[in-house]
């Protein structure tokens, strides 16, 4: 990181892409989290789980496991997802739950979701699923809610509590209008409200959803567009963190109370903002490839402008 | 490369269609056909104009599946893997604006002119 905090938290809290690009890295197989005190931490490398207080929450995050994808950016997308699998197994501290963060499946086929189900149940552990663009491309978008809807509204959205901690998941991906970005639209946004009004600001929240919930680069769709009206809603909670994916690549931002973090893919790395012709599956050696998908370290604290990231590829 | 040469073939196919030029089976009156690709997230051509009667194919040329979803529901492809394509029959006048369902900052337009008599 250079030294342009001045660059990176001007212009009204957008990111220059200078700032994006510094702040990038890329990311691991699973990333694990802890909410102690009400400010969730991510303890970093699945392979370097510290020893926690007994009161702490921990969780895991992945996304983007694209099974069924089968092109030159990685043709053993189920093999990348039980290395993450494999990893999260072999925690010394077992986490209380994964989220997945969506693109479960390539192209929404039953053998995808058979495929994803068969690999990551090999957890054990509760799985809080938010749809991805590619989870919903059947004619009637049942194949995902009939699978992991139950209990959700809409399009598969809703909330839960562990530990104090209240965690909402929001589908941005259903409905999309033309010339537009990902969207929540008025009926979930609707029951976001209700769902928060009557909680003390001193919950902690946790947003999950697919593709990022603050506008990374609108050029490539990475946004979405009524986002705002979601953390108008989040403003006056004490400590918001904000989980995506979608845009397989590691990037966090801190905009007052509210942390933004997007996850690595388990399948392929996606170029960096602009610096390709498009956001399509990066393709690298095969030797660079899990060098890329390796694991990465995130540390904040709520109210801190500095952001650690370290990367941690798989392979040094 | 792969992108210029579709540029290319799509160029010169609109333009055998501007001149009235067609692959048409001699029995038949001439089924007029054009073709947009998607390479990297874009369609092109971007804005396509066809005589009414033409059908279009779509092909998808990138490593992400892309839909065709009309702006007023008109048609809609299902999810194009790659190398996939859909096709539609333009047979009324009118402009035609879709757009990926998947990546909606993908957009397109189909502008179809009434045919001539000659055809």
């Amino acid at each position: 990181m250079k030294s342009d905090r001045d660059e990176i938290n001007g212009q009204g809290g957008r990111p220059t892409r200078r700032h994006v690009l510094e702040c990038m890295t890329w990311a691991g197989t699973g990333i694990l989290w802890t909410i102690s005190g009400g400010v969730p931490r991510s303890l970093g490398l699945v392979d370097q789980a510290l020893a926690q207080s007994d009161d702490a929450l921990t969780f895991m995050q992945i996304s983007d496991s694209h099974i069924g994808f089968d092109k030159p950016a990685n043709p053993n997308v189920r093999g990348t997802l039980e290395l993450a699998i494999g990893q999260i197994k072999t925690l010394p501290t077992r986490p209380s739950f994964l989220i997945h963060t969506g693109d479960i499946t390539h192209l929404s086929k039953i053998e995808e979701f058979d495929n994803a189900d068969a690999i990551i149940s090999q957890a054990r552990l509760d799985v809080h699923y938010v749809p991805g663009e590619h989870d919903i491309l059947d004619d009637e978008q049942k194949l995902y809610r009939d699978r992991y809807g139950r209990g959700t509204r809409g399009s598969g959205w809703y909330s839960f509590d562990a530990n104090g901690v209240h965690f909402i998941g929001i589908v941005n991906v259903a409905n999309l209008k033309a010339g537009g970005l990902g969207s929540i639209g008025g009926e979930q946004l609707a029951w976001l409200e209700d769902d928060l009004r009557d909680r003390p600001a001193s919950t902690p929240i946790v947003v999950f959803a697919h593709i990022p919930l603050w506008m990374v680069y609108p050029t490539w769709g990475w946004g979405t567009d009524d986002s705002g009206r979601a953390l108008e809603l989040l403003k006056r909670f004490g400590s918001v963190t904000v989980l995506n994916g979608h845009i397989h690549q590691v990037m966090q931002k801190v905009e007052g109370n509210v942390t933004f973090h997007t996850a690595a893919s388990t399948a392929f790395p996606q170029p960096a903002p602009g610096s390709a012709p498009s956001p399509g599956p990066m393709k690298v050696e095969d030797a660079k490839l899990r060098k890329l998908l390796g694991t990465a370290s995130i540390s904040f604290r709520r109210g801190e402008q500095r952001l650690a990231v370290v990367d941690r590829p798989l392979e040094p | 490369m792969r992108n210029a040469h579709n540029r290319l073939a799509a160029a010169t196919l609109f333009l055998a269609l501007a001149f009235g030029l067609s692959t048409a089976s001699p029995t038949q009156a001439a089924a007029a056909e054009a073709k947009v690709t998607i390479d990297n997230f874009t369609f092109d051509p971007p804005k396509l104009t066809v005589k009414a009667g033409t059908t279009v194919t779509w092909v998808n040329r990138d490593d992400i599946p892309h839909t065709i979803a009309s702006s007023t529901r008109a048609f809609k492809s299902k999810a194009l893997d790659t190398d996939n394509s859909f096709t539609f029959t333009f047979t009324a006048p009118g402009t035609y604006a879709y757009f990926c369902s998947l990546h909606p900052h993908m957009t397109g337009t189909i502008v179809v002119e009434a045919s001539s008599a000659t055809q």
